[in-house]
């Protein structure tokens, strides 16, 4: 079957945007082929620091023939009106159908060469193409990422008659800028291409140049008993920056070991995007890093390296100089410099928020098991690393910095450990901090965010989160969690909540409400987390225990009986309920039937137990009582008939069954649960 | 040590000037009034807008009064040199004329790391934006290379190449030295050979406790609003043809935002302040764009 190949070749693309492009391009050539009504095999899609490229098998030379059926005016309409169908169709008078009550004009339609709708479909492409900016250039009005310079568009062998104003079309394209033949190429089909691509130096997949790149980098540094530190998202990057990576070795002036490697570590991504380096043994950061460059030479990269490492130099010489002229400042001092950086307009100074958050800290201590004198330095001195040099020319190391500079200036290391941990945990894949000072300022650091934020109107509210609350609450959460910290949402959401801004409660219930999306994105019933919820307890760390053990107790047989059961009750209940109050006050023991008297004397049985394992938090143990109840509530419908002649015999059977409800319902709302 | 000749810091600089001279581009002189960047030289704001084709080359000193660090900082200047080219239309071939230049003053392609890293540039005090790249040599920012999309507030079309050489960067590169101060400025054969040193380092020393110490910060303010009310009043009145005095009015633009620099390097500038200076010096910009428009559309 034929094939289509399309190469668009242009100047330099973002690397951060190539993934992206390769999806879209998938996308764009799929949708339009479908709409054709062509018949394909999956695109393949390719990005490249120079390229996109889209390669389709199993194409017709052909769309097949159609017929075209159009719905005209009604039959008996106005002359004027059937005589603009006819005209708009080019369809004879004689040749329409009637069907309906109306005229339908048919017509045979020969399907367009493939070629021709490759044509148009890569032109649109082209027009329409996400890119998330684009631009205009020369005397132009295409818009592409970049300038466009040419495109490789053949379908079986043939060149597509695309017409694009500026850019070349043909089965021309070029490979690597310095390596190689350095002339165009030809290719009229994806494996010509990718031939031509391969002795031209440029490796078209990003799968391929990233294998190539951790492959080449991980036998480098064993050769020299080294070992890579990976990073995969630098790896994504360097892999959209070169065609033809060879990662190279390069030497670090040892004398920046002296510096704490998350500076070192930080300025090889973020400047140099090199990749830091272990020694094998010992683990300890080497004095070298791998450089992923673009080419090979004929001096085996050795003037790259020097030149990389030179330029490496200066950057950390830098980096030296804010790490000594942070040292000499006490960071109780940097303080008076918060005084005059704004957190927010609505939310005072960063120094107004360091005091919240360090009368925050003493409150949790005491919460959380930590010292509430060193909970509560701690957060006086988080966030005046904020006013350092190496943080503002490194924001990502704020934390980290902060922790340094109170080791160095002798504080204990359960306040150094808070003031680096504090921000923790920053996203799904990072730690939670289980040091009790850590603890009570991070708590503390994101429960004064959550209020201070809902306090000035700013809660999130559909995909806009911009002060990034739901992290801040998820954060919590995990804390509480990790921690077993006991304490109802809106308590501490009231600690927060320092000016009474009465806030406490909707931060409590966004609590809540992330809780249940984090223990659904878990694999969670939502409908259990909805009956646990409903019982209005705010313990968020109880709340999960519960929610655990019902769903334990529901995949088992008896719980799954029970909750039949209960429905049955339920609905009982509440037909009795419409025509009238319900009886009130407690059943008493009845043996008429058998069954009455069973179960009467099931629940009294169970109750105590219940109530006990509820006290101790047991909640497994609760069910195991509420488990008992099974067989006498499968008994009592079984035999015994509620509706009664005798109201007396009525009223004490409904109250059985309200008693019976009433202990389902200490453990969950069972209404609220799908059976 | 890494070219085939160690090309003077003034070689650099006249080596480039016969590169794009033979593009057919006019050399200019450095503009006469202070400026943060060579784009902001009127040969590129100015003549980035209108239809006419243009293509220039020049070296612009760059002030950047907060960055000065009274010479004794091997890398850090508070005056630097720009080497700027703009190309409009941007030929089709541009990326491959800069790599063009670059082997003219001595970078071998096939022996270094070139490559081309997203950086879209933007200066907000003349609202300018176009997309482009930081160009790296071996890991080191040699050039920013820009495709102009807006200039003044107006789209522009047809579209300028821009391209901002660091020529203290390159200097440092090809002459495999790490201090400026150490680079030579003319060829150290030469009969009285200066460093970069012996020609600018009294300069940063003088300028940046000026700069940073000493400047009357009353005075810039005054000095800003008079700028600021001349643009208006230039761009209302008229020359002897009937045009609007754009080109003196853009040198007060010039002026007040080197004024603002200044303010701002003495820390006279509270950060809440900031935004409005800058939207004040845009709206004066964009008032001598659209005129500079204006002027050569009626010409038309």
């Amino acid at each position: 079957m034929p094939q289509f190949l399309l190469e668009l070749f242009s100047e330099e693309i973002p690397a951060r945007m190539q993934e992206a492009a390769t999806a879209d391009l998938a996308r764009l050539a799929r949708d339009g082929l479908a709409q054709a009504g062509l018949a394909f095999d999956e695109p393949r899609a390719f990005a490249g620091p120079r390229r996109l490229a889209l390669v389709v098998e199993g194409l017709p030379v052909a769309q097949a023939d159609r017929v075209e059926e159009k719905k005209g005016p009604r039959v008996g309409a106005p002359d004027a009106a059937l005589a603009g169908f006819l005209r708009s169709t080019g369809v004879a008078r004689e040749a329409l159908i009637e069907r309906d009550g109306a005229w339908f004009a048919v017509q045979a339609r020969q399907g367009q060469p493939t070629a021709e709708i490759l044509a148009r479909l890569t032109e649109s492409l082209v027009g329409r193409f996400p890119w998330p900016k684009s631009m205009t250039w020369g005397t132009g009005k295409l818009r592409w990422v970049r300038p466009l310079h040419s495109l490789v568009c053949v379908f079986d062998r043939k060149i597509v008659p695309v017409e694009l104003a500026g850019v070349r079309v043909g089965d021309i394209s070029e490979g690597h800028r310095f390596m190689g033949p350095r002339r165009p190429f030809r290719a009229r089909d994806f494996d010509e291409y990718r031939e031509a691509l391969a002795g031209h130096f440029v490796v078209l997949g990003a799968p391929e140049r990233k294998r190539r790149i951790l492959e080449g980098s991980r036998t480098l540094c064993a050769l020299r008993g080294l070992e890579l530190i990976e990073d995969a998202g630098l790896l994504d990057e360097i892999a959209g920056m070169v065609e033809w990576p060879v990662p190279i070795v390069g030497d670090m002036d040892p004398r920046f070991l002296a510096l704490p490697p998350e500076v070192v570590r930080t300025s090889m991504r973020v400047h140099q995007r090199y990749f830091a380096v272990r020694n094998a043994e010992g683990g300890a950061m080497a004095p070298h890093f791998v450089c992923v460059t673009n080419i090979e030479t004929a001096d085996d990269g050795a003037l790259i390296a020097a030149g990389n490492a030179r330029v490496l130099s200066a950057r950390l010489d830098d980096a030296r100089f804010f790490w000594e002229e942070d040292l000499k400042t006490p960071l109780e001092a940097r303080l008076e410099t918060l005084k005059g950086v704004t957190f927010h307009a609505r939310l005072g100074t960063l120094f107004q928020r360091v005091e919240r958050i360090e009368a925050l800290a003493r409150r949790l201590a005491l919460l959380v098991g930590a010292d509430p004198e060193l909970a509560a330095r701690a957060a006086r001195l988080a966030k005046a690393d904020l006013a350092t040099g190496m943080v503002a020319e490194f924001p990502e190391l704020q934390g980290v910095m902060g922790g340094y500079y109170a080791a160095a200036q002798g504080e204990v290391e359960a306040v150094a450990e808070a003031v680096r941990d504090h921000y923790k945990p920053q996203g799904p894949s990072d730690s939670v901090p289980t040091a009790p000072v850590t603890v009570a300022v991070a708590l503390a650091d994101k429960l004064d965010t959550l209020v201070g934020f809902f306090s000035i109107g700013e809660a999130p509210t559909g995909s806009r989160d911009p002060f990034a609350l739901r992290r801040a609450a998820l954060g919590v959460i995990r804390i509480l969690f990790d921690n077993g910290v006991r304490a109802s949402a809106a308590h501490l959401a009231s600690l927060a909540d320092a000016t009474g801004s009465d806030q406490a409660g909707a931060v409590a219930a966004f609590f809540a409400d992330r809780l249940k999306v984090a223990l659904r994105d878990q694999g969670r019933r939502h409908d259990l987390v909805d009956a646990v919820f409903a019982l209005g307890d705010d313990d968020l760390v109880r709340l999960a225990a519960r929610i655990e053990a019902l769903g334990a107790f529901l995949a088992a047989e008896d719980g799954a009986n029970l909750l039949a059961g209960s429905k049955r009750a339920a609905n009982i209940l509440a037909a009795e309920a419409r025509k009238g109050p319900l009886p009130d006050g407690e059943p008493v023991r009845s043996a008429d039937p058998a069954e009455e008297g069973a179960l009467y004397d099931a629940l009294a049985a169970a109750r105590p137990l219940i109530d006990a394992a509820l006290e101790r938090e047991d909640f497994v143990g609760a069910m195991r009582a509420l488990a008992s109840l099974r067989s006498p509530v499968d008994a009592f419908f079984d035999k015994v008939l509620v509706n009664a002649e005798d109201s007396e015999v009525r009223a004490n059977r409904l109250r059985l069954l309200t008693a019976v409800q009433r202990e389902m319902n200490k453990i969950a709302n069972f209404s609220a649960i799908a059976g | 040590m890494t070219a085939s000749r160690s090309l003077s810091f003034q070689d650099l600089i006249l080596d480039l000037h016969a590169f794009w001279s033979a593009q057919g581009c006019v050399i200019l002189q450095p503009y006469d009034v202070e400026m943060g960047a060579g784009t902001l030289h009127p040969a590129t704001v100015l003549r980035a807008l209108g239809r006419k084709p243009w293509r220039a080359a020049y070296v612009q000193p760059s002030r950047r009064p907060s960055d000065g660090r009274y010479g004794e900082n091997p890398n850090r200047l508070r005056s630097f040199h720009q080497y700027q080219v703009i190309l409009k239309p941007n030929p089709p071939d541009m990326q491959a004329l800069y790599l063009a230049s670059l082997e003219a003053v001595g970078i071998d392609p096939t022996l270094h790391d070139i490559r081309f890293v997203e950086d879209d540039w933007e200066n907000p005090t003349v609202g300018a934006w176009g997309l482009g790249w930081e160009v790296w040599c071996d890991g080191m920012e040699i050039s920013q290379y820009t495709y102009f999309q807006q200039v003044g507030g107006l789209d522009v079309s047809p579209v300028s190449g821009e391209l901002t050489y660091g020529l203290e960067r390159v200097a440092l590169y090809v002459q495999g030295v790490d201090r400026v101060y150490d680079l030579a400025f003319n060829d150290p054969q030469s009969p009285d050979f200066k460093t970069y040193g012996e020609v600018f380092l009294e300069n940063e020393r003088e300028f940046s406790a000026y700069e940073l110490e000493v400047a009357d910060v009353a005075v810039l303010k005054r000095h800003f609003e008079d700028m600021e009310r001349e643009v208006p009043r230039l761009l209302a009145a008229r020359g002897r043809q009937g045009q609007p005095l754009v080109l003196p009015a853009y040198d007060h633009v010039l002026k007040a935002s080197h004024l603002f620099n200044l303010m701002d390097a003495r820390g006279s500038i509270a950060v809440a302040e900031r935004q409005s200076y800058i939207g004040r010096i845009r709206d004066l910009c964009k008032a001598c764009a659209q005129a500079w428009v204006a002027l050569e559309e009626a010409a038309a």
